[in-house]
């Protein structure tokens, strides 16, 4: 079995070594945003020390420096996720931004018809919500919802009933932000394969956590954000099989995304320029690239079987709490949800604050599942490479400690 | 006793406490020991949704003073509201305006103010205010 040296790790991260409200930093709110290792910063640094300059623009060397580096990022993000070129891989700034897009370019290019239907499902973030609502408002199609079971899976039979031949898409979240519920996507994507619906993975929470394999889900999209996975805000990508992206309309207008323009007509770039207008975040995308290297670097296989014995320690610890409940399945990834009976998340969330414990409190941008659950909110601990056992065991006291001041 | 008088006793009080443990289980036992509202003012107009907890705040006017009541379903967003009635109420609203409320910098519970859109207490504290500016002008809620 391969293991993480977390000791070694941890050095790579500075600012765990940083104290708030006097207590060590505890960070549990890695499904938000993980923290950046000094491989990453030194990315960033040194491209805006060494190369910086506009790219895709100049003979001069810099900016042939910056388009080598940031294509070469584009190839090492196709790599990681086994796209099958590196053109089918558009840098965004981040999920919302990649859901966005693909739902922009549905509704200008004329193949939703009204009266169809999209499919998503009681997990999803608001992100993978709203864009699918607005879409459906304006063309007049039908948004169904697969239903989440109580154990915080996705009621599979229900989605085989919803799914018809009127369906168009169908946007589902990889693992659930909330409850780290993992979809078993690769069917999700095959039902819909056989009613010809495209597919569009929100990979934000699976990034950091799973080995990603486009081809082998079978999806047409796939999504995620940068910070969610060592590297900075403001970037992520969008996977898209090229033939679609061929097809599909450009998103927005402007620079690199055209091929020639006159006042009469305008003809657009290939895939994936004609999706990226204007200036991309250049230094985001050759960071985001050192953060996939890291990750790599370390074994997806070792981070797995890390994160997998924190998390389980976690449900075992926080389980034998008098009155506490855990959401969702007990095999879950990255985040772990809870509720105490009596006590509101909130209260809980400011005194764990108050010892150095950083995590996430309230409805976790997934309303609608939280409505299921028949709560406002919950907390929730989410894991990354740098937790420790220790970081663990001793929330579970602090849990203890918050109890006895609410109680 | 003015307003500013009742926010320096306030803040002697909490200038007792040690450390933050002691403090915001003075806070807690504030929030436990303030009446609930009842039931049938618990209301959407009422109600002050934050992203985390959610306020209720109905405010009236008795013989030309403010007359606040406020609960939350966090406890303590209700001990920090107790600490704004205990400044705020039967007062006059010339006064409620007029009101420096920075004395909550001064508590250690500084954190639960954040002028954010989302946070509910803060929002509660305008909205107290307003309230205020509308009795002042004769359009008492």
């Amino acid at each position: 079995m391969n293991s993480l040296d977390v000791e070694n790790v941890r050095k790579d991260f500075p600012i765990l070594d940083q104290k708030i409200n006097g207590r060590q930093l505890v960070y549990l709110d890695n499904a938000a945003t993980t923290q950046k290792p000094v491989q990453v910063l030194d990315a960033s640094r040194s491209y805006y020390q060494e190369i910086n300059s506009n790219i895709h623009r100049g003979v001069h060397q810099l900016s042939q420096l910056a388009t080598s580096a940031h294509e070469k990022a584009r190839e090492t993000i196709a790599r990681f996720i086994n796209a099958q070129r590196p053109e089918e891989v558009i840098f965004t700034s981040g999920t919302t931004d990649s859901i966005n897009l693909v739902a922009d370019i549905f509704r200008k290019s004329g193949r939703m018809k009204k009266g169809g239907n999209i499919i998503i499902s009681g997990l999803e973030h608001h992100s993978n919500v709203v864009p699918w609502q607005m879409i459906c408002e304006q063309l007049e199609l039908e948004l169904k919802v697969i239903p989440v079971l109580d154990d915080g899976t996705l009621d599979q039979e229900a989605y085989e009933e919803l799914i018809d031949t009127k369906t168009e898409l169908v946007a589902i979240c990889h693992i659930s932000n909330a409850f780290g519920t993992v979809n078993n996507i690769a069917d999700i994507c095959s039902k819909a394969r056989s009613v010809n619906a495209l597919t569009v993975i929100d990979g934000a929470q699976s990034i950091s956590h799973e080995l990603i394999d486009v081809q082998s889900i079978g999806c047409d999209f796939y999504c995620f954000s940068g910070h969610k996975c060592y590297a900075p805000t403001g970037v992520g990508a969008l996977y898209g099989k090229f033939s679609l992206l061929s097809e599909l309309p450009p998103w927005k207008g402007g620079g690199e995304m055209i091929k020639e323009v006159t006042f009469d007509k305008t003809t657009y770039n290939d895939p994936p320029y004609k999706f990226e207008a204007g200036t991309p975040n250049i230094e985001g995308g050759i960071a985001l690239a050192a953060a996939l290297d890291y990750v790599n670097n370390l074994g997806i296989s070792a981070i797995r079987n890390h994160e997998s014995a924190l998390i389980n320690k976690a449900a075992e610890f926080l389980g034998q709490i008098d009155g506490l409940t855990i959401y969702g399945p007990p095999e879950r990834v990255g985040s772990l949800s809870f509720n105490i009976s009596d006590i509101h998340h909130f209260d809980l969330g400011t005194l764990l604050d108050k010892m150095g414990f950083a995590l996430r409190t309230g409805h976790h941008c997934c309303q609608p599942l939280m409505s299921r659950f028949g709560v406002s909110g919950t907390l929730r601990a989410s894991f990354a490479i740098y937790n420790t056992f220790e970081e663990v065991e001793n929330l579970a006291k602090a849990v203890e400690k918050s109890l006895n001041m609410l109680r | 006793m003015t307003i500013a008088e009742k926010q320096k006793e306030l803040l002697d009080e909490l200038n007792l406490f040690q450390d933050w443990t002691e403090r915001y289980e003075y806070v807690i036992g504030l929030g436990k020991n303030l009446p609930q509202m009842d039931a049938a003012l618990l209301t959407n107009d009422r109600l002050i949704k934050g992203c985390q907890s959610q306020v209720w705040l109905d405010c009236n006017v008795v013989e030309g003073k403010m007359v606040f009541m406020a609960d939350s379903d966090s406890v303590i967003t209700k001990g920090m509201i107790a600490l704004f009635v205990r400044i705020l109420n039967e007062e006059e609203p010339d006064d409620v305006i007029a009101a420096d409320l920075s004395f909550i910098d001064q508590t250690g519970l500084k954190e639960h103010l954040a002028p954010t859109r989302a946070n509910a207490l803060g929002l509660m504290a305008a909205q107290m205010k307003k309230c205020a500016i509308e009795a002042s002008s004769g359009h008492p809620r």
